[in-house]
């Protein structure tokens, strides 16, 4: 290990340390982040749930998204897996279907950066009491 | 730096350790193994939760699952299911008392939601053997801050916070440091009183175990304003976890150059180093912390000279508790108008409380100053064991004094505690139900003290001895009202003239239970009677002769023979030979006898 000789050294090594705690830290306070709920039944996984999930985390890290990407049990939407719910900040949750990893870049790129909707939207048909 | 998408905290505090949390960890790192989630899941070990009744803990992040009492045999569900899957695990979930409904999120449990954590702020958040994570979460950053301000300027700063001693004595902390710098001198220390002896007491022992790092930050801080190169640990030889963690933050802080030499470029060194306590009570007194650290009798001096003009050694030291130093990194870096927007009038930020005795919720909170008796008994305590009925809190350890119903709506705080009878102490509070006799508790503290004096004094010494001896005598059933009297005049006396806080405080259990429970006293010494039935030579076994249908089984289990009667008929106890224990009642199918 280094000795770290300033406070801007200090700084500068927590800046990158802090990468590792932030999950963390995000998952204080979700609801001022956007929150990304994944399907992950079976049916979900065997549909590649799994690698839209990982492309979700590692793409909103490089897009500069605050995220809290999750993955949940099954939404009850076989028919369209995989599926995720999406919650931005003060927003009603919205559910999309079919989510394969382009479809996940278009969501990121128009609903989450800009808020607007985008194909394969699937009404939502049950309320959650996950977070009473 | 590998990837992670989840990171599962594991309670690694003392309590939590004691059921197995060690073994926890194992298993759910062979249990990612197996499924190739290693690399995406990271399982870290932290610090306490605080939420030892339900423990061992296991939190899941980021959607903040809790989960409560797990087990190594639950680590493969746990990752089949929630990991993998992500169904949550519900019969490891917090089952709300109330409405019996999972809770899996801890922000939405009674037990947290009324805590602001300030001193506990990394507990249960991070590794605290791995320094990073500390740095990651501000660490250090007020030292840096410091160490590019002025002695004077951090000081004014916490005089103007309003902090507090945490150990007991509420003396403001920033006057301390104001005193020791003043004063001129070729050496100076700094020492950290982790000498904690209260029964049923554990907020320090938390700390070190959860955040050593900031209890490091805080003392360098403390050397750079007083001008010390010097700290010390003083620790007690009965918590080896935090003694362990200390060290391993010692040596990171070393290596990372955060102790040493001129410490981020500054002229300012300062290094720290520890010294084991043997256990004695009295050694949390800072006069006699001294004379142990010096390696003669743990004793205390009266006072003045204070520690600040002459301690370790002669030189001038400045002398706080644990608690304290953990507050002190965070008011520097969030500013003393933060902190004294906390609090109450007098005694701002928060404090933290270990809660035990017969109170759902056992565990560590943390809680702003003016939260009252009645929140965080109800509220975060989550009321008394069993639905039974609450009596009093004893709060200050054998130092402080018992609170009964009519106290649970004062705002705790160091002035309101002194005024109703009590003290902060460093934070233990005990909860007492119906079935806890005021006098014989009154008697176990005193019992401790008797234990813990150092016999330096006479009153403390032969005085404690002596109330001890009155209180035996009336939970043996042979009191007299004069003895009442005595105990309050005897008391008093202790209290005026005992060299050091050990022994001025020594009393307080008597006192105050005299003054809140003056009613249960005067039974116990006219009517001979303990309503809690806990005062043995009291109670009278009687077997109720239209329930007893003869069986002999109480008789042939009394080991004194005591019970008689003929078969198929009505037995009775003999009071003269009877010696109480009791083993008559469980033996007795027909629930013919009684405790009266």
């Amino acid at each position: 290990m280094t000795k770290i000789k300033s406070l801007a050294d200090l700084r500068k090594i927590k800046e990158d340390l802090q990468e590792k705690i932030r999950l963390r830290e995000n998952a204080d306070q979700p609801e001022k982040l956007v929150q990304i709920k994944v399907g992950m039944a079976t049916s979900g996984i065997a549909s590649g749930a799994k690698e839209v999930m990982n492309f979700l985390i590692e793409e909103l890290e490089k897009r500069n998204v605050e995220a809290v990407v999750t993955q949940t049990g099954d939404m009850g939407y076989c028919f369209a897996e995989p599926t995720i719910e999406v919650i931005l900040p003060g927003q009603e949750p919205v559910v999309f279907g079919n989510v394969n990893v382009k479809k996940a870049d278009e969501i990121i790129e128009k609903y989450i950066k800009n808020g607007e909707l985008v194909d394969g939207i699937i009404p939502r048909n049950y309320e959650t009491i996950d977070n009473k | 730096m590998a990837k992670y998408n989840q990171h599962l905290l594991v309670c690694g505090g003392t309590g939590c350790r004691a059921s197995q949390s060690d073994a926890i960890v194992e298993s759910l790192n062979r249990a990612l193994a197996e499924r190739s989630l290693d690399g995406e899941v990271k399982v870290v070990m932290t610090g306490c939760f605080g939420f030892c009744e339900k423990g061992p803990i296991v939190k899941v992040l980021p959607d903040n699952t809790f989960y409560t009492q797990v087990t190594p045999a639950d680590c493969d569900e746990i990752v089949a299911e929630h990991i993998y899957k992500g169904r949550k695990v519900n019969r490891l979930l917090y089952t709300n008392p109330e409405n019996q409904e999972h809770v899996s999120d801890s922000k939405h449990m009674g037990f947290y939601r009324k805590q602001i954590r300030i001193a506990l702020r990394n507990c249960g958040f991070i590794d605290p053997e791995n320094i990073d994570e500390y740095i990651a979460r501000d660490g250090y950053a007020a030292l840096g801050k410091v160490l590019s301000s002025t002695p004077e300027q951090v000081v004014n700063d916490l005089i103007k916070s309003g902090l507090r001693g945490r150990g007991g004595g509420g003396f403001p902390t920033g006057l301390k440091w104001q005193i020791t710098s003043k004063v001129k001198a070729d050496q100076k220390y700094v020492v950290c009183n982790a000498d904690e002896g209260d029964p049923g007491a554990f907020m320090d022992r938390s700390i070190l175990e959860g955040d050593p790092h900031s209890v490091i930050e805080a003392m360098a801080i403390n050397g750079f304003c007083t001008g010390a190169s010097k700290g010390l640990i003083y620790i007690r030889a009965e918590y080896p976890l935090a003694i362990a963690r200390l060290k391993v933050a010692l040596s990171q802080a070393r290596e990372y150059g955060l102790l040493g030499e001129n410490i981020l470029g500054s002229d300012f060194s300062f290094d720290i180093e520890m010294r084991y306590g043997a256990g004695a009570f009295v050694c949390g007194e800072e006069t006699a912390l001294i004379h142990s650290m010096e390696g003669h009798r743990g004793e205390p001096t009266f006072k003045p000279p204070f520690p600040s003009e002459s301690g370790y050694l002669g030189k001038p030291t400045n002398v706080n508790n644990v608690e304290t130093y953990a507050n002190i990194p965070v008011i520097i870096l969030k500013g003393p108008e933060w902190f004294a927007s906390i609090g109450s009038e007098k005694s701002k930020g928060t404090k933290v409380f270990a809660l035990a005795g017969k109170i759902n919720n056992v565990g560590l909170i943390e809680v702003p100053m003016g939260t009252t008796l009645r929140e965080v008994i109800y509220e975060i305590g989550g009321g008394i064991k069993d639905g039974k009925q609450f009596k009093a809190v004893q709060t200050g350890g054998p130092s402080g004094g018992c609170l009964t119903t009519k106290h649970l709506d004062t705002p705790i705080d160091y002035d309101n505690l002194i005024a109703a009878g009590s003290m902060m102490g460093s934070g233990g509070m005990i909860v007492m139900d119906e079935d806890d006799c005021m006098v014989a508790i009154a008697k176990f503290y005193l019992e401790f003290t008797v234990e813990e004096s150092c016999g330096k004094c006479s009153p403390c010494r032969i005085g404690n001895k002596r109330l001890h001896e009155i209180l035996t005598k009336i939970t043996n059933g042979e009191g007299t009202m004069e003895d009442l009297d005595n105990l309050r005049n005897l008391g008093q006396v202790i209290k005026d003239t005992a060299l050091c806080g050990l022994g001025q405080t020594s009393p307080n259990p008597v006192l105050s239970t005299l003054d809140n429970f003056w009613d249960e006293y005067v039974e116990h010494v006219t009517e001979k009677k303990c309503r809690a039935g806990v005062c043995k030579s009291m109670l009278r076994y009687v077997i109720e002769p239209d329930a007893c249908v003869g069986c002999t089984a109480c008789a042939r289990n009394c080991p004194v023979n005591a019970i008689s009667g003929e078969r198929k008929k009505a037995h009775e106890i003999n009071q003269d030979i009877c010696i109480k224990c009791g083993a008559c009642v469980e033996k007795c199918k027909f629930n013919a006898i009684f405790v009266r």
